[in-house]
């Protein structure tokens, strides 16, 4: 009786070797075999760490969705491979009018839009205009980021802080000739283009899928249309194939593309949320390679025979001051502070291999950098010296600093504060430790200059142009830093409206000398995150602006 | 039945009123919003105010709550502040995905508990018997992560068995035509893509199950025990019958009242724990749209998913209850 097979004794041994079977069947079937031999051709499976929020360019300005868009569509101009500076794209070439109000681009020919509609001025113009007259919801900073940063306004701003627009008008000479009119010189304009809000999308699929159609209540708007979710259509090199939200993101090659043919045939984005998980999807052979790759798994991946990529430094890990605060309204003790703090001993400890020691707040790789800026090393004696000369007796410094976040250029702040406040204690200051969360009160916090009279803080670049990072900290006063330095911001202003590139860099290396000089903060790091690969592919040119083409990558020829 | 159908069901109403209420405070409550969440380091106090002023938010509560509730009864659960995408939409995407990932734990957790309760208790005092309420006692304590962390690391990156996230293969071209992958292979004729979403269901399903199948495998060997112990058992083997009727008919049956409680009881501790699963799986299901939303202060897409999932529950429940007069004929529900 012992041995009776009963009814649930049988089902059981049935569903294990049922489970059993579909594993083994469901590991016959996976990757490999697909990919063809040969240097072209083949799916590559890349992890991202989220799915984007749609594929309209002009609502995005998150790195995940601007990877398929960038695949997808292209801009009049883009970056040098590896670099910032703009090169022609889809405009061969431009001139500007001397009063640097009028941009004139001319037009590659014979480019097609992936629904055959023909790319010409007529289309840069619905563009731009499409983008100028964006309305309600359209103007939110989540949505249109970039616009806000490089054009400031609209054809009519809802909100009363928005700026005038730099935009006036388009207008279409002929069907290669797009002339661009602003309201004032900028000479940030031209970077600006390369970023992929201003990515030119076929004016007949804006239209047919609704593009623009914003419905649902006033504090719950939808965009309904859809281009960006299933007809997102550009020049690119690949085009949208399909979307499986949070599991997949397809494009394909576009064999019709005007310039040279992508490589691969197919290219999945697969959204994978840690760093943890990513990795071991690539270990496991599930992916092909993906980006953010946390700091700790690098030398692993590495040994493990794994490509790991570098994508040069476009950030900056700053010190920031509050001059509305003392004791560092003193440009004595700032001075002090400078030269107390060891930044090589930061980087070292906290930062993985090819961070960089920064000396001012624009990195090496941006054009406008200074190799001559004053610089503060490590000093502790001459750090005493100037306490001393200062006239502040006992300097007790409120420091702010985030946790529970991890940042590109500072993966650890807790970390950062520590060696800090060693530094600043050597030297002779009381350091009163001030931690707050990052999200939302330490943000708010440095925001609205109520972070103590030190803070640390960073900033990752946009687009290839020296205001997108000193423009931004010191164009205008900002409570963060709590003060006003009309001369600084003058020269800003200026170097922002002219048009000539040489006479721009003479402005921004000055800038970037007085700044370094006038010291509302200390620059200290800049970071180059990492791209891992399996072994084999090939192709791939890391960005520091993320203008990453997948056209030219290849997957090994053999398997 | 009927009438006790409609006012179980009737009593959702007050459920959701009240939970909606409490959703939406307890949202605005956490520190933060959207709009810093958004942006970040971009942050500007121009750009907050601007971001709050386009999505109502700069108006008083009981505004933002009566243009909330408003929308609710017309079943529109507003729109995700990431996506700007109807959250209903969003939510239907991927409830798939949970769903097959919940039936699957649950299908392990009943057909490996019941039978491995059962022997247990027949064969009471046995290394089986001493074994199972080990291996249950390990798979209660295990944190579901955890488990799932360590089954991806041996099966799947260590050995390479069965892949270490998602739900399919990347390099598979599948459609879907019902979002219940190893449906939509059966449905499209692809065989492969169903083996393969059952191979991608595997690890998961085993992580989530551990809590449920260590549950329901006590509560059967409890169970069964009681009724072994009971008169019409006996009565029944001295009446001649064989094992197997009697395990059936008399046993197996009467156990099952406390069991299936159990099962239904066990949907909240799924639909929880595949929150955990899926973020280890990178899953895209509900749970990983609630992590997100919570992390970004969606507030629209958190309060809709938990609506959802409170609507959903009382379903279940009220389900298990109608199970208990199909099981036991004594227990009829007027």
């Amino acid at each position: 009786m012992r041995h009776s097979t009963s009814p649930s004794r049988r089902l059981l041994a049935l569903t294990l070797g049922g489970v059993l079977a579909a594993a083994l069947a469901g590991c016959g079937g996976d990757s490999g075999d697909e990919e063809s031999a040969g240097a072209t051709g083949g799916t590559l499976v890349f992890g991202t760490s989220n799915d984007p929020v749609i594929l309209d360019g002009a609502y995005v300005s998150d790195g995940e969705s601007i990877r398929p868009v960038r695949q997808i569509f292209e801009s009049l101009v883009t970056t040098k491979e590896g670099g910032t500076e703009p090169l022609p794209l889809l405009a061969k070439s431009w001139e500007t009018s001397a009063d640097g109000l009028t941009w004139t681009f001319t037009l590659q020919e014979g480019v097609k839009f992936h629904d055959g509609e023909p790319f010409n001025a007529a289309a840069v113009c619905t563009n731009f205009d499409r983008w100028y007259n964006f309305k309600g919801v359209q103007q939110a900073d989540s949505v249109a980021y970039y616009w806000l940063t490089v054009f400031g306004g609209f054809a009519k701003n809802e909100s009363p802080d928005t700026a005038p627009s730099l935009y006036k008008s388009c207008a279409a000479e002929n069907d290669t000739t797009a002339v661009i009119t602003l309201t004032r010189p900028n000479g940030a304009f031209l970077s600006g283009l390369t970023l992929p809000a201003f990515s030119m999308a076929s004016p007949k699929a804006l239209t047919e899928f609704k593009a623009d159609e914003v419905k649902g209540a006033a504090d719950a708007p939808q965009f309904t249309g859809t281009f960006g979710t299933e007809h997102p259509v550009g020049t690119g090199p690949f085009k949208f194939e399909s979307w499986q939200r949070g599991d997949r993101l397809t494009i394909a090659r576009n064999d019709d593309y005007w310039g040279e043919k992508a490589k691969l045939d197919k290219v999945v984005f697969r959204p994978i949320g840690k760093g943890a998980d990513r990795r071991q999807a690539l270990e496991a052979g599930d992916i092909d390679g993906y980006d953010l790759v946390d700091p700790g798994d690098v030398d692993a991946l590495k040994s493990a025979g794994f490509q790991i990529l570098e994508r040069p430094a476009f950030n900056v890990g700053y010190i920031g001051f509050d001059q509305a605060e003392e004791p560092v309204n003193n440009p004595k003790i700032r001075e002090a502070i400078a030269y107390a703090i060891n930044r090589q001993q930061i980087v070292q400890a906290n930062y993985p291999a090819g961070a960089e020691v920064a000396t001012q707040f624009q990195p090496p790789s941006l054009w406008g950098h200074n190799p001559e800026v004053p610089k503060y090393d490590y000093d502790p004696e001459k750090a005493k010296t100037l306490v001393a000369e200062s006239g502040v007796k006992n300097p007790t410094l409120q420091f702010f600093y985030p946790t529970d976040v991890s940042r590109p250029y500072m993966p650890n702040p807790t970390a950062n504060f520590e060696i800090m406040k060693a530094n600043l204690e050597a030297v002779g200051f009381k350091v009163v430790p001030k931690a707050a969360k990052w999200d939302p009160d330490y943000l708010n916090a440095v925001d609205s200059g109520n972070a103590g009279a030190v803070h640390i803080i960073g900033w990752t670049g946009d687009y290839g142009d020296p205001d997108n990072f000193i423009g931004t900290f010191f164009g205008r006063p900002k409570a963060q830093f709590g003060f006003k330095d009309a001369a600084i911001q003058d020269e800003l202003a200026r170097a922002l409206s002219l048009s000539d590139q040489a006479e721009r860099d003479t402005i921004y290396k000055k800038a970037n000398a007085d700044i370094m000089t006038a010291l509302p903060g200390i620059p200290y790091v800049h970071t180059k995150p990492n791209i891992a690969f399996k072994a084999g592919v090939t192709g791939y040119v890391p960005s520091p602006v993320n203008n990453e083409d997948f056209s030219t990558v290849s997957l090994p020829s053999s398997n | 039945m009927a009438r006790f159908v409609f006012r179980r069901l009737a009593l959702l109403i007050p459920i959701l009123f009240g939970l909606s209420l409490l959703l939406f405070l307890w949202v605005r409550a956490l520190p933060g919003g959207p709009a810093i969440a958004l942006l970040g380091e971009r942050a500007t106090p121009e750009a907050i105010e601007r971001f709050n002023r386009l999505y109502g938010l700069d108006r008083s509560l009981w505004e933002q709550y009566a243009s909330y509730m408003g929308r609710v009864v017309r079943l529109d659960l507003g729109a995700s502040t990431r996506t700007n995408r109807p959250v209903l939409t969003e939510f239907w995407e991927r409830f798939p995905a949970t769903i097959e990932l919940a039936l699957a734990a649950l299908l392990i957790a009943v057909a490996v508990g019941i039978p491995l309760g059962y022997f247990a208790a027949r064969r009471f005092g046995t290394w089986l018997d001493n074994s199972s309420v080990v291996a249950s006692l390990i798979g209660v304590t295990i944190p579901v992560f955890f488990l799932g962390f360590l089954l991806k690391y041996v099966f799947a990156v260590r050995l390479g068995w069965l892949p270490s996230q998602g739900r399919q293969d990347a390099r598979l071209a599948v459609e879907h035509p019902t979002n219940f992958y190893v449906l939509d292979g059966i449905v499209t004729g692809n065989l492969n893509a169903t083996w393969d979403a059952i191979a991608h269901l595997i690890l998961p399903a085993i992580a989530l199950a551990s809590i449920p199948l260590a549950i329901i495998v006590r509560i059967t060997r409890a169970s069964v025990l009681d009724v072994l112990n009971e008169d019409y058992v006996r009565t029944a083997e001295a009446k001649g019958l064989t094992k197997r009727v009697i395990s059936r008919r008399h046993v197996l049956r009467n156990a099952m009242l406390p069991v299936s409680t159990t099962i239904g009881l066990q949907t909240g501790l799924l639909l929880s724990g595949a929150i955990l699963t899926e973020t280890v799986f990178a899953l895209p299901g509900i749970g990983t749209y609630l992590v997100r939303a919570i992390d970004g202060r969606d507030y629209s897409a958190i309060q809709g998913v938990i609506l959802i999932i409170a609507v959903i529950y009382v379903i279940v429940n009220l389900l298990v209850d109608i199970s208990y007069g199909i099981i036991d004929p004594r227990v009829r529900v007027r």
